[in-house]
């Protein structure tokens, strides 16, 4: 039913799977016809095949006109969250305004229908545009050439791996130098990729600042080191101010140092990877840069290198011939192996260039100190809220860009999670924020990050969100226990999806098991299933 | 589908002491004085604050609770269904009360037991019950050296509601056995008492995302294999206690006392449930110390460890000390510190700071260690 | 920065003057860089970093970036026959109207309740996916085809506990390097020849190589050369014999005719996701699957997010969960054996819509004609002077080799004569194809009607003379 508090419900269309929309003889789109010609030429080809290569039956696809499949897939659309319709503050995320005309110019054939392999004579738009980027990414990293080939943040962050690995490699080193450090409020893929990478890790714990200290480092630096992978500041919001002490450490042991700049928003024109010290940096194009987060993904990961890193980037490198133009350098002789098919996602490259030209390096300055302003609004006005706490007091340094925020105390006086508190703010028509990655080393947490693409009004709309949510807390808590009440489905109980017995991760797999979701023993709790 | 059947246990006289500055309140002088003191018993104000929590949000469930204020009065305070177990003494309870309702419980049985006492409630239970019923601890007594409390009412009515969905997976905690009379002198002198099944609470993992793989068991063998990775022959190894030396030395196929040091070579077991004594004539000057935090402050010396004393470590050096800790003890520690007491001063200086600990096959993690 | 005059852009609202003061005064602060006390003076950037002029207006950087990407021909322009990867197909309408949804578009890790229309579409592209390949549980998207591959093969090897991994040698030489990349620290690569008469597999050579080392058997239908495997069930016999698991790369476009992998006995199914819908975006709209069968110990070796239906309050309501976060890097960290991320999730939807949209008749249609304007540009190009098609013979899809090395020309010349008529020609296989000296790889789909085609022949025949 509507809570009239909130004044927002979310479209709920009940809208069926696709599957249930089947009708038999619908036809969603008609394919091209063959030619009378060729057909008469060459005859039934499928009809040729031998009998384990030919599939006995049509596929079980839906069958639905096309009216309907838009219907379905544009309903489906008004159930979710994006940054275009609701306030999202998600922490980590990086979320901000993605241009418009970034979209419309990227939907030109003159992009979208290109080959990867085709003349290289003919991508010379592209290939211009993917230099010009890459020179003033060195200029806002100071690192000497980037590639863009990693799909997201954590693939970028793998490919930092990679190339520590094939610099000791080179160096005879690899088998000595098996360690990579990081910290533990680092993105978790700061410690998996060099795990999948074949390194071992050592994770550093916080010291009572709520970052790694210097003596912590020193505890795990050995001749064993092969590099240093971390995100400053951390998904904390917390930037150590002694970074170049850890980086010089990590040098002088004979280790590359890496950094995670997928928090790099704050940073934007104040400081720079390369003057920092690091051998090499990437960014999310995706997060930073402006480029959409499409839903989990059409991202891209922006990994540059110092020169003397160079040679180990993967093929191809787009190199400018004064004479010829553009062409791709397929002639890395000691480049890692391929991290993904072709130069990478261009759309993500030409929304992030197109992004930068727009704004400047004013501009750009001007991003990150208001997103550093505005969390610094943010935090101002929730630090009052009753219940909650910023954790670490010792640490009197002004956040960055996101704060991790503990509601410890409301949990203690009121029974209600930070979990609960996720699934209640749906309810007010904004995306719900983070929790925290693992490890949850702060107990019940929120991680916050405004962003500098927000009005002020949007930013006292979420304290107020917030604000109305603890009161409920303390006053009717079962609402928020209940909740979500006014979004798109009733609550759902993700008990199922944990149970091998019942899951489905597709529709056939689910018509065979929904059986044993009503089956007496299954135990029914309606879970909180909110978000991760 | 049958309600959950949750046994309730309240020592009504825990943490009376503690409130007007006494150690302790086991016995009958102390709780006197205590009372003359003003003192007011914390335990069933926190069981009750964590039985509404539970009514709140549980479906259906039913409360088997002791005769008076071991729990009768808190069921009816709440008003929940409920089913009372007669006692059989009168006025102040005692551990014998304590062993009887638990046992009464784990005969009928119940599903889980939530108590509210200290460590001597606890050891009660490890009694009673030992590993047969799952338990949850409402943090009430003075003492809690154990690891088997949570950290507030509030998170122990969680972890009861979290048992009641069915995925929850147990881990074992440690009950922790003090010398009384010692402590109230000041000093330290602890014992591993024994260990209790508590319902896995994963810190580490989102709040509502439980059940499948355990990551704990999954921790506990990479631990093992990195250990016994690690291990060279002709090397004399000294095991602390705990559930994760145990993990190893199931690895190597060696049996280990579960509360006690073991020394171990060359894969097979030198000396079981070794004193100091015994230790100290074994090393053979390529000995290394292997121990994992114990108890609720992750002390890795000092707890339930003694007999690896002071000069034991100080011939072993500091450097062939390994200690190991699944990233989720590591979580739960307060600030995430572990903690040392061997008895010498200096030797407990120079093992502070940070350190490498063993958190799995390929992962290390550097904590920070005091005194 | 000017501290009076502020920032004032459409982006950055809080920049501008008033806004900023106001924030200012709110936080207790004088100025902006009171809140950097935490980074070193001698770290920061002094005054601003040396970018180009800004094009403020709209109007400016539209044209700026158009008129950049206006140097390039796109596929619209000039007929394009190449593959290998990324593939041209008819993209409907729909498909792009639903991927520039906002909504879509510009969602992130929203859950359960804010997103659900998210993880429906991403519920139903793993369903339509799940009844191409004849498997019961697939994947949320992955970066694309190669990281699907990757993870599948560390999967079967976790799962067998087994360090070996056979690959054909007819898989792309990127594919081969990306392999070898991820696989390397945990697993040993080595490779099954290819029969020169067939252009596939050598089964009596894989017979050979399957030890109780060998883990995971992988191969393409159809191939990187575009041809068709009919064995399925014998190698997958032979396989499972050695107690190995067979890995199965498909087009998922082509599996409106051809046979479900599942059915002929593979254990893994990967596909690239691209032609289902998806624009190619020079290898930008590439994007792939992992499919298994419904069991748990293949379950947990998934590594990404998988998303699950679950019940609502009701009989008829139903939403979606993330299933088991702990199997993936989100949780392990740095025990992690393969690492999770944002993907291509947009382009599963897309993909969503297409199979949507195309029905089986469609699938079955647009295969069928598929296959027969290969067939015939294929047969046409056999019969000129200085080119033949090596497997005309043999069954193929959308894709097949030409030889050119009795023309005595070099694929490069050709492809560069071809250019200069308006065509992108096949790729070069070099690098590829050792055996066949020079090679190149043409592909022909549903946008190659016979004009098309046969304006190709007239090239070829030019060039070739």
């Amino acid at each position: 039913m509507s809570d009239q508090n909130t004044k927002f419900h979310a479209a709920r269309w009940n809208e069926p799977l696709i599957m249930e929309l089947s009708e038999m003889g619908a036809r969603g789109i008609k394919p091209p016809v063959v030619d009378d010609e060729i057909s008469n030429i060459v005859g039934d080809v499928v009809g040729d095949l031998p009998e384990g290569a030919r599939r006995s039956k049509l596929p079980t696809l839906p069958e639905v006109p096309q009216h309907r499949v838009l219907r379905h897939f544009l309903r489906l659309s008004q159930m979710c969250m994006g940054f275009d319709v609701a306030t999202d503050m998600m922490g980590t995320c990086t979320m901000k305004y993605s241009p418009k005309v970034h979209e419309h110019i990227a939907r030109s054939s003159k992009l979208a229908d290109l080959h990867p392999l085709q003349n290289v004579k003919s991508l010379q738009g592209l290939l211009e545009l993917m230099h010009s980027f890459n020179q003033m990414m060195c200029e806002v990293s100071g690192m000497d050439e980037f590639t863009f080939q990693p799909a997201s943040g954590a693939q970028g962050i793998y490919t930092n791996a990679c190339l520590i690995r094939a610099y000791h490699e080179s160096r005879g080193e690899l088998d000595k130098r098996n360690e990579i450090i990081t910290t533990s409020f680092s993105h978790p893929a700061d410690a998996a990729t060099p795990s999948v990478a074949g390194f071992k890790v050592i994770t550093l714990m916080p010291g009572e600042m709520g970052f790694a200290e210097i003596d912590a480092l020193k505890a795990a630096v050995s001749e064993r080191t092969a590099g240093l992978m971390l995100t400053n500041p951390e998904d904390t919001g917390q930037y150590n101010p002694r970074i170049k002490e850890f980086v010089d450490l990590v040098h002088e042991a004979g280790g590359l140092c890496a950094y995670d700049q997928a928090n790099g928003n704050p940073l934007l024109g104040i400081v720079r990877a390369g003057d920092t010290g690091f051998d090499m940096c990437q960014f999310n194009l995706h997060k930073t840069f402006s480029a959409p987060h499409g839903a989990l993904g059409m991202g891209c990961a922006a990994v540059g290198v110092k020169s003397h890193l160079q040679k180990f980037l993967p093929r191809p490198l787009i190199v400018r011939d004064h004479s010829e133009g553009y062409f791709l350098d397929y002639n890395q002789e000691d480049g890692i192996e391929k991290i993904r098919a072709f130069v990478g996602n261009v759309h993500a490259v030409l929304k992030a260039y197109s992004w930068m030209m727009s704004l400047g390096a004013e501009g750009l300055r001007a991003v990150a100190e208001t997103a550093v302003l505005n969390n610094n609004y943010m935090l101002t006005r929730l630090r009052e809220l009753k219940g909650v706490d910023i954790p670490w007091p010792v640490n009197n340094y002004p956040k960055l860009e996101q704060v991790r925020y503990s509601f410890q105390k409301l949990f203690e006086e009121t029974g209600i999670t930070s979990h609960d508190i996720i699934d209640r703010m749906v309810d007010y028509g904004v995306q719900h924020t983070m929790t925290s990655h693992v490890p949850m080393l702060v107990p019940e947490p929120l991680t916050i990050e405004p962003g500098e693409s927000l009005t002020l009004d949007e930013m006292d709309q979420m304290v107020k969100i917030l604000s109305n949510i603890i009161d409920e807390a303390y006053d009717c808590p079962e609402k928020i226990k209940d909740a979500p009440h006014n979004a798109s489905t009733t609550r759902i109980d993700a008990d199922v999806s944990e149970d091998p017995k019942c899951w489905a991760f597709t529709h056939r797999s689910f018509e065979r098991k929904r059986t044993a979701w009503s089956a007496d023993d299954r135990t029914k709790i309606e879970r909180h299933g909110g978000g991760y | 589908m049958m309600a959950f059947r949750l046994g309730l246990i309240i020592n009504p006289i825990s943490g009376l002491g503690g409130s007007v500055g006494l150690k302790g309140s086991d016995t009958p002088e102390i709780i006197a004085r205590a009372r003359a003191l003003g003192a007011i018993p914390q335990s069933p104000i926190r069981a009750a604050q964590a039985l509404q929590s539970i009514k709140t949000t549980a479906r259906s469930f039913k409360v088997f609770a002791s005769e008076g204020n071991m729990g009768e009065t808190t069921v009816k305070m709440i008003d929940v269904d409920a089913e009372i177990i007669s006692r059989t003494n009168d006025g102040d309870t005692s551990a014998a009360d304590t062993l009887a309702a638990a046992t009464c419980m784990a005969e009928i049985p119940v599903d889980l037991i939530l108590f509210a006492g200290g460590d001597g409630t606890a050891r009660d239970l490890v009694q009673a019950i030992g590993s047969k019923i799952p338990v949850v601890g409402i943090p009430a007594g003075v003492k809690m050296h154990s690891a088997v409390f949570a950290i507030h009412p509030m998170a122990a009515a969680r972890m009861v509601l979290k048992c009641m969905e069915e995925n929850t997976t147990l881990r074992d905690l440690e009950v922790m056995d003090i010398d009384e009379v010692a402590y109230r002198e000041g000093a330290v002198s602890a014992n591993l008492y024994g260990y209790l099944k508590v319902p896995y609470y994963p810190e580490l993992v989102q709040g509502t995302k439980t059940g499948g793989v355990s990551n704990n068991q999954d921790d506990l063998a990479s631990i093992a294999s990195c250990i016994v990775e690690l291990m060279v022959e002709g090397r004399t190894y000294i095991f602390g206690p705990g559930t994760t030396m145990r993990a190893v030395a199931n690895r190597l196929g060696v049996r280990k006392t579960l509360l006690g040091v073991d020394v171990i070579k060359d894969g097979s077991l030198l000396v079981a449930d070794a004193t100091e004594k015994e230790i100290s004539e074994v090393l053979s000057g390529d000995d290394s110390i292997v121990v994992t935090p114990i108890g609720g402050q992750g002390h890795f010396f000092g707890r339930g460890n003694q007999q690896i004393s002071a000069s034991i470590i100080s011939s072993v050096g500091l450097d062939n000390v390994i200690v190991a800790a699944t990233p989720e003890k590591i979580a739960s520690l307060r600030g995430n510190v572990l903690h040392v007491d061997t008895g010498d001063a200096d030797l407990d200086e120079s093992l502070c700071g940070w350190r490498k600990v063993v958190t799995g096959l390929k992962t290390v993690s550097i904590c920070r260690v005091s005194k | 920065m000017e501290k009076e005059a502020g920032f004032i852009h459409p982006y950055v609202p809080n920049a501008a003057p008033e806004q900023r003061r106001k924030i200012l005064d709110a936080i207790g602060v004088k100025n902006p860089v009171d809140l950097y006390s935490s980074v070193p003076e001698e770290l920061r950037v002094s005054g601003l970093l040396n970018l180009p002029e800004p094009l403020e207006s709209e109007h400016n950087l539209r044209d700026h970036v158009e008129k950049l990407i206006a140097k390039n021909q796109s596929t619209k322009e000039y007929l394009n026959f190449c593959g290998a990867g990324c593939w041209q197909h008819s993209v409907p309408a729909i498909c792009d109207e639903i991927t520039g949804r906002g909504e879509f578009l510009t969602a992130y890790a929203g859950g359960t309740y804010s997103d659900h229309g998210k993880n429906q579409a991403i519920f139903e592209f793993q369903s339509l996916i799940g009844e191409l390949v004849g498997m019961d549980v697939v994947s949320t998207p992955t970066y694309d085809m190669g990281a699907a591959v990757n993870s599948a093969l560390l999967m079967a090897c976790r799962i067998t506990k087994r360090r070996g991994i056979l690959l054909p040698k007819s898989i792309g030489s990127d594919r081969i390097s990306q392999i070898t990349g991820f696989t390397k620290p945990v697993s040993d690569i080595e490779f099954i020849d290819t029969h020169p008469d067939t252009g596939l597999m050598d089964l009596d050579h894989l017979k050979n190589k399957l030890t109780k080392n060998i883990g995971a058997v992988y191969f393409e239908n159809p191939s990187f050369f575009g041809l068709i495997e009919s064995r399925g069930e014998e190698i997958s016999e032979l396989i499972h014999a050695a107690g190995a698991l067979m890995v199965v790369g498909v087009d998922p476009i082509s599996l409106g005719v051809l046979a479900s992998p599942g059915d002929y006995g593979a254990d893994l199914v990967c596909g690239d996701i691209q032609p289902l819908g998806i624009h190619m975006y020079a290898g930008g709209g590439c994007a792939g699957f992992i499919a298994s069968r419904d069991e748990e110990r293949f379950v947990a070796e998934f590594p990404m997010i998988m998303v699950s239906i679950a019940p609502g309050a009701t009989n008829d309501d139903f939403g979606f969960a993330w299933s088991t976060m702990q199997r993936t890097s989100y949780d392990k960290r740095h025990e992690s054996e393969d690492y999770a991320g944002t993907t291509q999730w947009l382009w599963g939807i897309g993909a969503a819509v297409y199979l949507s949209l195309m029905g089986p008749v469609g699938m079955d249609e647009l295969g069928r004609g598929i296959m027969q304007r290969a067939r015939y540009a294929a047969e046409q190009i056999n019969q000129l002077e200085g080119a033949s098609v090596p497997y005309l013979e043999k069954p193929f899809f959308k894709e097949f080799i030409v030889d050119f090395s009795e023309s005595n020309k070099r694929v490069s010349e050709i492809n560069e004569m071809l250019f200069e008529r308006g065509i992108f020609a096949g790729k070069d296989l070099s690098s590829d194809c050792p055996w066949i000296s020079q090679s190149a790889l043409y592909c022909i789909t549903e946008v190659h009607g016979k004009s098309e085609i046969d304006f190709l022949i007239r090239c070829l025949k030019e060039s070739l003379s």
